[in-house]
């Protein structure tokens, strides 16, 4: 068969093609910043309302809540519009305003992503006293029950992040052990079938109690009062 | 296609809900499939921004079928389907951000679902708007079904709820393989079994008539 009897389309011009592209180009750019802008307030509305939800979760009694920003050799501020920076925790009050303890994220590699968890600080009890996985994508039904198995989360109603007596480390450092093992009170009882998750979870912590716990201890007087 | 030279409106979008089936007939989109129907919500929610960007981008690309050249089209085509993958994941993202995390990684993967960029090449760049549209709620619809189906299955099987709700008595002791991978590959296995057996079925019944 030769190419004589195909009906073969004459090739395009450069200008269609680049009219085409260009044009489609801009309209779904158009498209995607409305889209973008339509959706922003609510998106950062509902991101706002989990992450409150979240804080009063961790910090029981807590009814309202502040977040206060970190700096080296100035210690906490109340986070404003214009001072931004990652290093920032969430301060929970209970109804007579009195500071109950304080909030703050934290991530750590899971066994398939990055795992995000807020966790609730007690000052004066030095402890651990709530956990919340805020994001992570760990197996259905195995390595996800970290984020609601009874069991599990019981091991953050209190678990022991006090300092040793430098005030500058953690006295133990915090870790996952095997199923039925935990003897002590900084040890985290892991879950069968999810033992990456569950060590996941204690190496996270650890790392964020031993840089936060220290700075909530010597900085805590300006986070007492709710701006 | 070929016994019906001038289909009508209503042949093209049964055609996708049923006798062509992306996922029981055409097994087609089997990523999102197999991944996000552990829930019947998620499968639901799966199905519907699917057939969102389906019949937004067979919208679009059959109406400037004849502005864009045959060597650019595969490009254009998939710049019109990303957007809308874009719009529909902010949209979730404003109607539930539990929803957006349980569907993870998969809105974004929308873009790559072959049943989107199949339709937009095989019927949309080659049919009008009405046909195109009826084309693409057709095969969105049968997606969704086919989602349903699995989503439903393994829900009750693995977590013996039905969106949520328990549906089980207490005492039935939850599959947990069912809303792992594996499950989805089984619920998938027995839907094809039962589509396959009651074509074959049907088709021997017509011969015999």
């Amino acid at each position: 068969m030769s190419a004589g009897q195909l009906p073969v389309a004459a090739p395009s011009g450069t200008w269609p093609m680049f009219r085409a592209m260009v044009g489609v180009g801009l309209a779904c750019g158009l498209i995607i910043v409305s889209a973008y802008l339509g959706t922003k307030p609510r998106i950062e509305h509902n991101r706002a309302e989990a992450l409150a939800a979240a804080i009063y979760d961790v910090l029981p009694g807590a009814v309202s809540s502040a977040t206060f920003r970190w700096q080296e050799g100035a210690g906490f501020a109340p986070l404003t519009a214009e001072s931004g920076g990652d290093a920032r925790v969430h301060a929970g009050y209970d109804a007579e305003g009195r500071l109950v303890g304080v909030a703050i994220e934290a991530a750590g590699m899971g066994y398939q992503d990055v795992i995000h968890v807020l966790w609730g600080y007690s000052i004066t009890e030095e402890a651990i006293v709530g956990l919340k996985v805020l994001e992570s994508r760990e197996t259905p039904g195995l390595g996800d029950r970290i984020e609601h198995d009874p069991a599990f989360l019981e091991n953050f109603r209190r678990l022991d992040v006090s300092l040793a007596d430098d005030g500058q480390a953690l006295r133990h450092d915090v870790a996952a052990v095997k199923h039925g093992t935990k003897t002590n009170p900084w040890e985290i009882d892991s879950i069968t079938g999810a033992t990456i998750s569950s060590k996941a979870i204690g190496s996270l912590l650890d790392a964020s109690a031993s840089v936060w716990a220290p700075r909530i201890q010597s900085g805590h007087e300006s986070l007492e009062v709710k701006p | 296609m070929s016994g019906h030279p001038t289909p009508s409106t209503t042949d093209e979008f049964l055609k996708g809900l049923w006798r062509e089936n992306p996922v029981f007939v055409q097994v087609l989109g089997m990523c999102p499939t197999l991944a996000v129907t552990n829930t019947a919500r998620n499968a639901l929610a799966m199905g519907l921004a699917t057939l969102f960007v389906l019949v937004s981008s067979n919208l679009v690309v059959s109406a400037l079928r004849r502005f864009i050249p045959k060597e650019v089209r595969i490009a254009t085509f998939i710049l019109v389907i990303a957007t809308f993958v874009t719009v529909v994941d902010y949209v979730i993202q404003a109607i539930s951000l539990d929803l957006h995390k349980a569907l993870g990684a998969f809105i974004a993967l929308i873009v790559v679902n072959c049943v989107i960029l199949g339709r937009a090449e095989a019927f949309a760049s080659k049919n009008g708007i009405r046909a195109s549209v009826a084309d693409g709620l057709g095969m969105g619809l049968g997606f969704a079904f086919a989602l349903m189906c699995l989503g439903v299955v393994r829900e009750i099987l693995g977590s013996g709820t039905l969106f949520g709700f328990p549906v089980l008595p207490g005492r039935f002791q939850e599959w947990v393989m069912m809303i792992l991978p594996s499950g989805g590959f089984f619920t998938l296995a027995g839907w094809l079994l039962l589509f396959n057996w009651r074509r074959q079925r049907n088709a021997v019944r017509e011969e015999a008539s």
